[in-house]
């Protein structure tokens, strides 16, 4: 079914003119239904077909790539027994290094010489190949029906309603097996309010992140930064769920630097405590700049400002990091006031605010 | 009796006698004078706190003051402590070069007396962090696996995952940890020069801040896997990726497509 065009040959239904001009609509003309074939470019000669010299200079290319892989292939092996391992990361990087160098040129030489012999050397004709027709030929089609209706006429499906019943409930019950696990499993825990709090409470203890020692008001000094969780996370029945909630940055500023603070009496001598969980898709946010009380979110450089209720200074959050109210009981230990005043973290639907 | 007089005339007499009086003497003085021998070394200090002050006032008073209280851009040195100053002037960081939004490390100014002198003079100012023993700073001595939870926890999000450092706000940085003296990274943890917040020792005990130590000093080694594109993570791999991987395959399905010349 191809035709082969030995020169910049034309296809018979390109008709005069109308070959390889743009089509301009003007007012009042509609456009054609059918655009004609453009047919090939005029046939442009290589260098390597008209010269000889040329030719051969491609041949040599085309050798010497393959050369460069058997050279690759050599080297490959050289390098295996070249550079054996012991347990340093030294040798295994170098070894790594030469053999997947070998390698590289071994397989990079094959292609390039596949292609540049392809390319310069074989013929460079155009070739059109026919699309083949879609539709099936009458008798093929006419006899497909005629076995449909022979099987159809044979289950006497249209007088057997039962079982006519029978056969579309399965068919139409079986997706259930499916779909059911489907929609079951979405979210797993579809209970939004643990959402909205998280297991501070009233006096629990502020800890230190990851060892649990509670922290004393007066250990923290000015400028210190403490990665805070609460007392007994350990003991509860899903710590790294707790923990993705509840963890905290304590930071202590010098009380004259304070500018505002979410609520009356929420900080401890200039000690502030604020939610880790970025307000805009969840990050910790925990790098503190200690000069510029700015704490930054790794992940899309939302800034909040620590001395002023942790307000959005830069960045895509919408909302202030929610603070955790924070006082000292009689041992001088830091524990919490009560669970943050609002959902943690970033927007959800049921959030209401 | 005689026997012993006739000891005492023995040559060697003289010289026994000297020995057992030295020997004496220097017993006494051990057992006598504890305060007193406590007090040399800060006889010592003094003169050290002297020179410091003369460094200070040549080198460094230009910006914090000749009494170092700082004005409201620059920082009051008091109570900031040995540790403060041996982290700052040892790494280059001061005297600052320029204004800017952070102070680079840049080859160090001052030799090692020097140094010691600044730090005598600034922790006379006020108490604060002294300069760690080698012991408190040893790798050796470290749990890396301990310093590489804690630094997961306290450190990583500024300076990356192994410690190769990152980017922070307006121009700040923080910066890369692998050539980083044991005893620089233990004074930066104590201190919080510049952007850095403050570890003290309840925040992280020497011994955490020894264990981020081990955890340290054995990140930035050649990676088995090559070439590592600084350990940033996504940002240099997919410039990697993008720029030099996506554009060779784009190359050569240019190339392989052109007609031959």
């Amino acid at each position: 079914m191809s035709t082969t065009h030995g020169h910049g040959g034309h296809d018979d239904h390109v008709t005069g003119d109308t070959a390889g001009t743009d089509i301009v609509l003007r007012e009042g003309e509609d456009a054609p239904g059918r655009f004609p074939n453009p047919g090939f470019g005029p046939h442009r000669p290589r260098r390597s077909d008209v010269d000889p010299a040329a030719d051969k200079r491609a041949e040599r290319q085309v050798v010497a790539l393959f050369a460069v892989s058997v050279l690759g292939t050599v080297g490959f092996i050289v390098a295996y027994f070249a550079f054996p391992l012991d347990d340093s990361p030294e040798t295994l990087r170098r070894s790594n290094l030469f053999l997947g160098l070998g390698l590289a040129f071994a397989l990079l030489g094959i292609g390039l010489a596949a292609v540049h012999w392809a390319k310069s050397l074989m013929n460079d004709h155009e070739k059109a190949e026919d699309r083949h027709a879609q539709r099936s030929s009458d008798e093929t089609r006419a006899a497909a029906v005629e076995v449909l209706e022979e099987g159809v006429k044979d289950s006497a499906i249209g007088r057997r309603g039962v079982l006519k019943g029978a056969l579309v409930s399965s068919l139409a019950l079986f997706p259930l097996t499916i779909v059911l696990p489907l929609i079951g499993e979405v979210g797993e825990d579809w209970n939004v309010s643990k959402l909205k709090h998280t297991m501070w409470a009233r006096n629990k203890k502020l800890t230190i992140d990851p060892t649990g020692r509670p922290i004393k008001a007066a250990d923290v000094t000015i400028g210190s930064v403490v990665h805070v969780i609460p007392e007994g996370l350990d003991e509860t029945d899903a710590p790294l769920d707790e923990k993705a909630k509840a963890v905290v940055l304590l930071v202590r500023l010098d009380p004259r630097d304070i500018k505002s603070e979410q609520g009356e009496g929420w900080s401890y001598d200039g000690i502030v405590a604020f939610s880790k969980i970025c307000t805009h898709v969840g990050c910790p946010v925990a790098l503190y700049e200690q000069q510029t009380h700015h704490l930054l979110c790794p992940c899309h450089q939302s800034t909040f400002d620590v001395a002023d209720s942790a307000k959005v200074v830069f960045g895509p959050a919408k909302r202030p990091l929610p603070q955790l109210p924070i006082t000292v009981d009689d041992e001088g230990y830091l524990v919490a006031q009560s669970d943050f005043h609002e959902p943690v973290g970033p927007s959800f639907w049921e959030r209401l605010r | 009796m005689k026997a012993l007089a006739a000891r005492r005339h023995d040559r060697r007499a003289p010289v026994v006698l000297l020995l057992l009086a030295l020997l004496l003497t220097g017993a006494l003085y051990a057992v006598l004078s504890p305060t007193s021998a406590g007090a040399a070394p800060a006889a010592a200090t003094a003169d050290e706190v002297e020179t410091g002050e003369k460094l200070f006032q040549a080198n460094c008073a230009t910006c914090h003051g000749p009494d170092a209280t700082g004005t409201d851009v620059v920082p009051s040195l008091v109570g900031v402590g040995a540790a403060a100053v041996d982290f700052q002037v040892g790494t280059g960081r001061m005297p600052m070069q320029m204004n800017g939004p952070q102070a680079p490390a840049k080859p160090v100014q001052f030799d090692e007396d020097q140094i010691a002198a600044l730090a005598a003079y600034v922790a006379s100012l006020g108490p604060g962090p002294s300069v760690p023993t080698a012991e408190q700073v040893d790798p050796a001595l470290g749990d890396p696996a301990n310093g590489m939870a804690l630094f997961r926890t306290n450190c990583s999000m500024c300076h990356n995952a192994v410690g190769a450092g990152g980017a922070l706000s307006q121009g700040k940085w923080a910066p890369n940890l692998w050539e980083t003296t044991p005893t620089h990274i233990y004074e930066a943890m104590t201190t919080g020069p510049q952007s850095m917040p403050v570890f003290n020792d309840v925040t992280l005990t020497p011994d955490e801040k020894r264990d981020i130590i081990a955890f340290l000093d054995l990140q930035g080694e050649p990676t088995p896997g090559g070439l590592d594109l600084g350990s940033l993570g996504p940002v240099s791999e997919g410039l990697w990726a993008w720029v030099v991987g996506m554009g060779l395959l784009i190359g050569a399905a240019v190339w392989i497509g052109a007609r031959s010349s």
